[in-house]
């Protein structure tokens, strides 16, 4: 190997790994912040006018945190990782809820 | 990232910045001069400078351009009027022509145009004809709706921007130990140095407005962004949810075909001020005049509140009894919402909380503007010390001189384009967008060219010399100039001509100090060496 090769190997890791992550923060983060928002609109007891507006603008300040979370994270597994962790009881109560409307 | 927080920070912090700062440099310029929206405007129209207004009192300058509508427009479906302000002296008069007449005009498909009018408040006559302009609004519009678009393409670019920014200012926050002590840190002279403390002082002194003015500005535009709330609580219908939010006629109102004079507007004005305990009435809404189904809302005038949702009352048009109105009970959140909303477009402040505004949004630029020169200067030295400019610093040097350098070109092109093309011209307010963006496209394309020092100032010269001279473009082409406009009260004027008069100023003591200050250069050029 030259010496370029082996500089280029970690630098195009870094890179993949850099794209990953804003991948992960930018989806990722925006799946987590529509779910709050969805759950705090089926969930929050009030009347569903005022629990729309206030899940919508909760929604809005979850992303940006969501996404510094995903950057802060050691790896973007982990990152996945604590998204998936930060959404899963939310699905739960909207799967309950969207059961709940079903039946 | 494999380092500490503090870096991974650092690193969101840059790159979140930088990679949408030059659309950030444009929507804070424009949304910084929409602050003085009607101000622009009224500069933009020489015509209605020499024009004075007997202020008279609301009730009757309502019920003079009454009068003036029913000549003019008598079976229009609707009216509007903006009674007369502190900023505005005039009534300013828009109405729906006749959906007959607008078919036969060629102009049914669509939404119908409006027509519009300024009357004097005393008499009811139009106000001399003013040239075509966009005036104040094109900035207004620019701020979310970019151009050369279509609307939802560009309000997601913006929204996409806006959150970035968010990203930028919270990871922003969080990478400073120090921050208290940034307040009174700058350090001139030391090239790197100083643009990080001057980015600094420029986030810090103004950081609660740089907060709340991303965040209500993505509330402004949060159904379109993040939708998923209101489609859960309200099944999909977004209809009912915005028939809640924004409870206004009950919906699908017809006129009824038979004729009814319509009521005075004066005694209803009165008695909805006297109901708002002696606040004056700002927007009103005459629905099926002369029909005996009209209705006439009045909607108090802005300034009392920070809520963009203004105390609007009904009355019955024909008889000029109240109605049941439709804002009685609002919750916390919606409260919330139209505060957020409020504090966004400002619309409630007074002259010196508007300057200050106005100031913080200037300082808004300043950080932007200092934060995409600052990632330059940081990179600089390990180009140089390879020996060759990369392609990515070239790019980001020329950007950063298009927007920071030749927006201010651009925005002072469009006020020379509003008194140098003639004021009868064809398509006259598209003529003076164009001015805009050729300018702009001309600065932008000059400095990804020339991405140099020479060409910051260059650029710097050209836009505080067309800034610093629109005082005296403003009294060559028929306006109020200084000496007319400060002994005879015309503050909207004045204070546009001393603004830009300052932008000008600052703008070529800029490029005077670039010519100046190049030691630094020279030391860097020869490390280099």
């Amino acid at each position: 190997m030259t010496v370029s090769q082996t500089q280029k190997a970690p630098q195009l890791r870094y890179r993949a790994g850099v794209a990953l992550r804003a991948l992960i923060a930018i989806f990722g983060g925006y799946a987590v912040a529509a779910a709050i928002a969805a759950t705090l609109a089926m969930w929050l007891p009030i009347a569903r006018l005022e629990a729309a507006l206030t899940a919508t603008m909760t929604g809005l300040i979850v992303y940006p945190c969501a996404i510094m979370w995903c950057f802060a994270a050691r790896t973007p597994p982990r990152a996945l990782g604590g998204l998936l962790l930060t959404a899963l009881p939310f699905a739960l109560l909207l799967a309950i809820g969207g059961q709940g409307a079903a039946a | 990232m494999k380092e500490g927080f503090r870096q991974s920070m650092a690193w969101l912090h840059t790159w979140s910045g930088l990679l949408v700062g030059w659309v950030l440099m444009l929507i804070f310029m424009a949304g910084t001069s929409s602050y003085y929206r009607d101000e622009i405007t009224l500069w933009m129209k020489p015509e209605l400078h020499r024009t004075a207004v007997t202020p008279v009192t609301q009730a009757m300058a309502a019920d003079q351009a009454a009068r003036a509508l029913q000549k003019r427009a008598p079976n229009s479906e609707r009216w509007f009027l903006s009674l007369p302000s502190g900023r505005e002296p005039a009534v300013q008069t828009m109405w729906a022509p006749p959906a007959g007449e607008a078919k036969a005009k060629g102009k049914g498909k669509g939404r119908r145009r409006f027509e519009q009018a300024l009357l004097d408040p005393a008499t009811g006559d139009e106000l001399a004809k003013a040239r075509a302009t966009r005036g104040g609004d094109f900035f207004y519009r620019l701020h979310f709706d970019l151009h050369y678009m279509p609307v939802p393409v560009a309000r997601w670019i913006v929204g996409i921007c806006a959150m970035s920014m968010l990203v930028a200012i919270l990871s922003g926050i969080v990478t400073h130990k120090r921050i208290f002590k940034d307040f009174f840190t700058f350090r001139p002279r030391k090239g790197q140095r100083s643009w990080l403390d001057f980015h600094n002082v420029s986030a810090v002194l103004a950081l609660p407005f740089h907060l709340m003015i991303t965040y209500t500005g993505l509330i402004t535009l949060m159904f379109m962004y993040m939708p998923w709330g209101v489609k859960v609580a309200y099944d999909n219908n977004d209809k009912a949810f915005f028939a809640e939010l924004f409870p206004g006629l009950p919906q699908g109102a017809k006129a009824s075909g038979v004729a009814a004079p319509l009521t005075p507007l004066g005694p209803v004005i009165a008695h909805a001020s006297q109901a708002w305990g002696g606040a004056p009435a700002g927007r009103i809404t005459v629905n099926f005049p002369n029909d005996a189904a009209s209705t006439i809302a009045v909607t108090q005038q802005e300034g009392r509140g920070l809520s963009s949702d203004l105390p609007t009352l009904i009355y019955d048009g024909a008889t000029g009894r109240p109605l049941p109105s439709p804002d009685a009970g609002r919750g916390a959140a919606a409260a919330t919402r139209s505060v957020m909303y409020g504090l966004h477009i400002g619309r409630f402040a007074d002259p010196l909380l508007r300057a200050l505004f106005f100031v913080s949004g200037l300082a808004g630029c300043a950080m932007v503007a200092t934060g995409l020169l600052l990632w330059a200067v940081k990179e600089k030295p390990k180009h140089l010390k390879a020996g060759r400019i990369g392609f990515g610093l070239r790019l980001v040097e020329g950007l950063n001189i298009g927007a920071v350098a030749g927006l201010p070109v651009a925005m002072a092109a469009y006020f020379w384009a509003n008194r140098l093309l003639p004021a009868g011209l064809a398509e006259r307010p598209a003529a003076e967008v164009s001015w805009f963006f050729t300018a702009w496209a001309v600065a932008m394309v000059a400095g990804l060219a020339w991405p140099s020092r020479p060409m910051w100032r260059w650029q710097l010269l050209a836009g505080g010399m067309l800034f610093a001279l629109l005082p005296v473009l403003n009294g060559a082409t028929g306006g109020a100039h200084l000496l007319v406009s400060i002994p005879n009260g015309m503050w909207a004027l004045a204070g546009f001509d001393s603004v830009t008069l300052m932008i000008g100023a600052v703008l070529l003591y800029a490029s005077a100090r670039l010519g100046r200050a190049t030691v630094t250069k020279t030391r860097l050029a020869g490390n280099a060496a």
